[in-house]
């Protein structure tokens, strides 16, 4: 394998899930309209919006200090930098050993803590409780992933992403109880982390109940494109460690451009599938009360305990 | 000259400047002038005394000191090496920090400060290299001391003067407990140096006595559950500075005591003793994260927070035990190598917090949180000294405090090596408790930062308040530069921590883990796992900077200011901004049963109301006032022999000698 070749394909697949990323967004939505008897606004419309809002003109509250400013371009480094090192295409990327599952974890928690952060430096009553209601979602959705990630680990007996996939997607196929659990909490994390329902609503802007949206209140024009590339990258990544861990078939070798057209044609679909699933998820279930986002959190935290402990007690 | 001559040479050198500050007590200039800059030039070359002893094979020597036929035995070992490093580096900053922060200080006191800070110091030193059982018992006495005499610094206050004695009282519960592990230790043969110890033949009913009377002597030092109920009150009521030393190094001692001890004194580890460790490890983090998002109180909220960080360090010496005391000695190179790395990484971010939550007391006179707000706008080095501080005890990538527990959860993923399946089941339940509380820290961060440093001011200052002066900025840049270098070069570090524990264990890490260079941590193998700070880094930044390019070039960069939107609600007051117990609400909520938690709720028609909550501890209910309650009432009955008349005590005396003459024939 020649270095060249892996920078390439790094290269390439970074670029190439930045720019796919709102596109996934704009699938989900689309989903979500067909499901619930609207015409929707069509796939491609989250492009027309981060158009828009980077044509607009900034507008900064006057005590916005440099930390507030920072934030979007750190948020979105942190996404680039996961998708990066998630396998989404390819395995052996030179990027990829430089963050295994924990520091990935780690890297989702420092996003985390900038945006909360920048909702507090403005001082406002909506800031402010956005940044209180995401941590608390945070912190038990952050140890749920870990253990989630742990479970894999366990069986793959490795804690980089590549290793994990390459051991999961080459072993004939096992069915791990352990897995099981890992997986439910996993999804469980995965709409908590998101703002999706039926923890938060995406398209909300009614104050009392938005989460995610109340921190991001005070950004506009450039600073809110690039926080919600960020956040359609978020997504994209977490599905790509789903797919990573629950469905780690047809990810190519980097240098292997066969493999790799494979490798586009399975993201696709994969992509596809998990986006109306996402849409049908959210369109059954309603959104919940705030106070009983811990028992959900806390159960997706169980679960993948338990799921750590399953693997301990079965399957050795 | 070899490393422990350097050593003991820099301690003395601190007595003498304590000395001399007490002998210039007239003169403050010279004090934050000229000793307290000596002292942190000490500490440097004690801390180079450390990283030279790290790579050198230990060397021993006598005093020419102590009682009759009893001399002082010293001795640096790689271990002692890498704990004079921590002291060194870590009051290096402190010390250049104080120049600054006792400048003003009133002329009498500072005198008396600068004696008992320096000699605090020096004992904690002594405690590192002491060799012998009656060198180490007397240094971490004058140790205990010093510190006693620097809390109540400001004496006047009925609570800090309260503080001070529970300090003392705990201190002297451990203390005991210490002296009687060398006592089981010592066994009633040969002499009291730690060689002596060291030879000992246990057997396994008073190694196990000489563990536990070690791990809860050490452990009540250290502010491990349940015995850190001194730390809340004791590290408030210190001058900052000290606040930043008791946390940050003071606590380090007695996890040196501890590995010393258990390690090197006992040997013959037990995973049953490890399982003791892991399992206190693991309450006393979630204990102390969850009752430090409950305070309002800065200091008190940083002290909470070292019981956390205590948590975290015992767990990884608790996986350690278990492992070594499994057979397994490469997993447990791991886990002490975890521990170790937390307790540095510990002591510079704790440090750098205290002198923060010091340069905010100093210039506002705050230490409640709910009267903070937006100083980040008068204060930006601190603000941004504290960010790097804050981040790096969220243990959030690439700083240092998530490389230490990024090793702890290595170690603990080496679990399905244990044959016993109930602590090989436990070991994962441990590695979740430390996720979680390791979140939880973020948020306490967030809480702390948000509400101090960002928002709307809460609280109409007299003055503007004034960002920190060169030599505090000097002692914060240190600290924070630290917590960057051990972030993005932790393989340096763990390349000494290996040092250290082939000279305690004669057990390394393997030698592929160190083979990947200085760029790539991989503890085990790089197939297993692997991290780069540094790459890291460098991508978050370079797409910074590209993104920040590409915007301004294919789009704009204008930019106008206006007042806040919030949705269209005018009139935005701090008031209507989180508190420190407003953002805490959601897990007093969640953990309400682990609080004692008192409301007053007013009448609704009461014309002036008044909500009132407290947060207790409810250790202080189930266990200190039970004992106060009963060493009263035993003092009472006991105080009924205390007659007052010569002649009953005469009878005493007479009583007393026949009994003995009856007994020892």
């Amino acid at each position: 394998m020649n270095p060249a070749s892996e920078t390439v394909f790094q290269v390439l697949q970074s670029v190439l899930v930045v720019l796919i990323a709102p596109l996934v967004l704009g699938w989900v939505n689309q989903c979500r309209a067909w499901l619930q008897n609207r015409s929707g606004p069509g796939i491609w419309q989250p492009y027309k919006v981060l158009n828009k809002l980077f044509h607009k003109d900034a507008v900064l509250a006057h005590n916005a200090s440099p930390l507030f400013r920072a934030t979007p371009y750190i948020l979105f480094g942190c996404m680039w930098l996961a998708v990066g090192i998630v396998p989404v295409l390819a395995t052996s990327l030179p990027f990829a050993p430089a963050a295994d599952v924990i520091a990935l974890v780690g890297l989702f928690a420092l996003a985390r803590v900038f945006v909360s952060l920048a909702g507090m430096d403005i001082g406002t009553s909506f800031g402010t409780l956005g940044a209180r209601r995401e941590m608390m979602i945070g912190f038990l959705a952050e140890p749920a992933m870990l253990m989630t990630l742990f479970t894999a680990s366990l069986i793959s007996q490795s804690t980089s992403l590549v290793t994990i996939v390459e051991t999961l997607g080459q072993n004939e196929f096992i069915i791990y109880p352990s897995m099981a659990f890992a997986a439910v909490a996993f999804l469980m994390v995965l709409l908590a982390e998101n703002a999706r329902i039926p923890i938060d609503n995406p398209s909300t802007h009614l104050e009392l109940t938005m989460i995610h949206e109340a921190m991001i209140l005070e950004y506009s024009a450039r600073h809110l494109a690039l926080v919600e590339w960020a956040s359609s990258l978020k997504l994209t990544a977490y599905f790509a460690i789903g797919f990573a861990i629950f469905a780690p078939w047809g990810i190519a070798r980097a240098g292997d451009w066969i493999g790799l057209l494979i490798a586009i044609g399975a993201l696709v679909v994969k992509l596809a599938a998990a986006g109306a699933g996402l849409a049908l998820l959210e369109t059954v279930s309603a959104k919940m009360r705030i106070f009983r986002a811990p028992e959900f959190l806390g159960t997706a935290f169980l679960l993948a305990t338990l799921g750590m402990l399953t693997h301990f007690l079965l399957e050795q | 000259m070899q490393p422990v001559g350097a050593a003991v040479t820099l301690s003395v050198i601190w007595i003498g400047l304590g000395i001399a500050g007490l002998a210039f007590a007239r003169a403050p200039r010279v004090i934050t002038g000229v000793v307290f800059p000596a002292g942190a030039a000490v500490a440097l070359a004690l801390a180079v005394t450390g990283l030279w002893a790290l790579g050198a094979p230990a060397s021993s020597a006598i005093l020419p000191a102590g009682l009759p036929d009893l001399p002082f035995h010293v001795r640096v070992d790689p271990l002692s090496g890498f704990f004079l490093l921590l002291l060194g580096g870590v009051s290096f900053g402190i010390s250049l920090f104080s120049c600054g922060y006792f400048r003003g200080e009133g002329e009498q006191r500072l005198g008396l400060l600068c004696l008992q800070y320096h000699v605090f110091l020096a004992s904690m030193a002594f405690v590192l290299i002491a060799d012998d059982a009656y060198l180490f018992m007397v240094t971490w006495e004058s140790m205990a001391l010093s510190s006693y005499f620097l809390v109540t610094t400001e004496h006047h206050s009925e609570q800090n003067r309260k503080a001070g004695f529970i300090y003392l009282l705990i201190a002297h519960l451990g203390a005991l407990g210490i002296l009687l592990s060398f006592g089981v230790l010592h066994g009633g043969h040969g002499d009291y140096t730690f060689d002596a110890l060291r030879q000992a033949e246990l057997s396994g009913f008073w190694a196990t006595a000489a563990f536990l009377l070690a791990f809860f002597g050490f452990g009540a030092k250290a502010g491990m559950l349940p015995l850190h109920a001194w730390l809340p009150e004791a590290h408030p009521a210190a001058p900052s500075p000290v606040s930043a030393l008791m946390s940050g190094v003071m606590l380090k001692t007695a996890i040196y005591g501890m590995v010393r001890v258990i390690y090197d004194l006992i040997g013959g580890i037990r995973w049953e003793w490890g399982l003791t460790v892991l399992l206190f490890g693991a309450a006393t983090s979630l204990f102390g994260v969850l009752f430090a998002l409950m305070q309002h109180d800065l200091k008190r909220l940083l002290a909470y927070h070292s019981v956390e960080n205590i948590g975290i360090i015992l767990i990884g010496i608790g996986l350690s035990m278990v492992f070594i005391g499994s057979g397994h000695p490469v997993a447990g190179v791991l886990g002490l190598v975890a521990g170790l790395y937390h307790t540095l990484n510990h002591a510079v971010f704790k440090g750098l917090l205290f002198l923060g939550a010091g340069a905010i007391l100093k210039s506002t006179g705050l230490r409640n949180l709910n009267e903070m707000g937006g100083l980040i706008r008068y204060m930006p080095h601190t603000a941004f000294y504290f960010l790097v501080g804050a981040l790096a005890i969220s243990a959030l990538p690439p700083l240092n405090g998530f490389v230490s527990e990024w090793l702890t959860f290595q170690a603990s993923l080496q679990a399905p090596l244990l044959e016993s399946s109930v602590v090989r089941s436990l070991v994962p339940i441990v590695a979740a408790v430390l996720a979680l509380s390791g979140a939880l820290t973020g948020m306490c961060f967030v809480k702390v930062y948000g509400v101090a440093f960002l928002g709307q001011h809460r609280h109409e200052l007299p003055e503007k308040p004034r960002d920190a002066s060169g030599w505090e900025r000097a002692g914060m840049i240190w600290l924070a530069l630290a917590c960057l270098v051990l972030g993005l070069l932790p393989v340096l570090m763990i390349g000494y921590l290996n040092d250290v524990s082939r000279a305690l264990l004669n057990a390394g890490l393997p030698d592929e883990a160190m083979a990947s260079g200085w760029l790539w941590l991989a503890p085990t193998s790089a197939a297993q796992a692997s991290y780069s700070p540094i790459v890291f880094l460098l991508v978050i930044a370079a797409v910074f900077a590209l993104t920040f390019l590409v915007v301004r070039l294919v789009y704009h960069g204008r930019l106008r200011r206006a007042d806040p939107w919030d949705c269209g609600f005018p009139e935005q007051t701090s008031r209507m901004e989180d508190t420190a117990d407003g953002f805490g609400q959601p897990i007093r909520h969640i953990f309400a049963p682990v609080f004692l938690i008192r409301r007053e709720i007013p009448r609704p028609d009461d014309p002036q109301p008044v909500f009132r909550q407290e947060i207790e501890d409810r250790h202080w209910n189930w266990m200190y006032l039970p004992v106060a309650r009963f060493i009263e009432v035993l003092s009472r009955h006991i105080g009924k022999l205390q007659q007052g008349r010569i002649s009953v005590y005469l009878l005493y005396s007479f009583l007393t000698l026949i009994a003995l003459l009856v007994f020892v024939q």
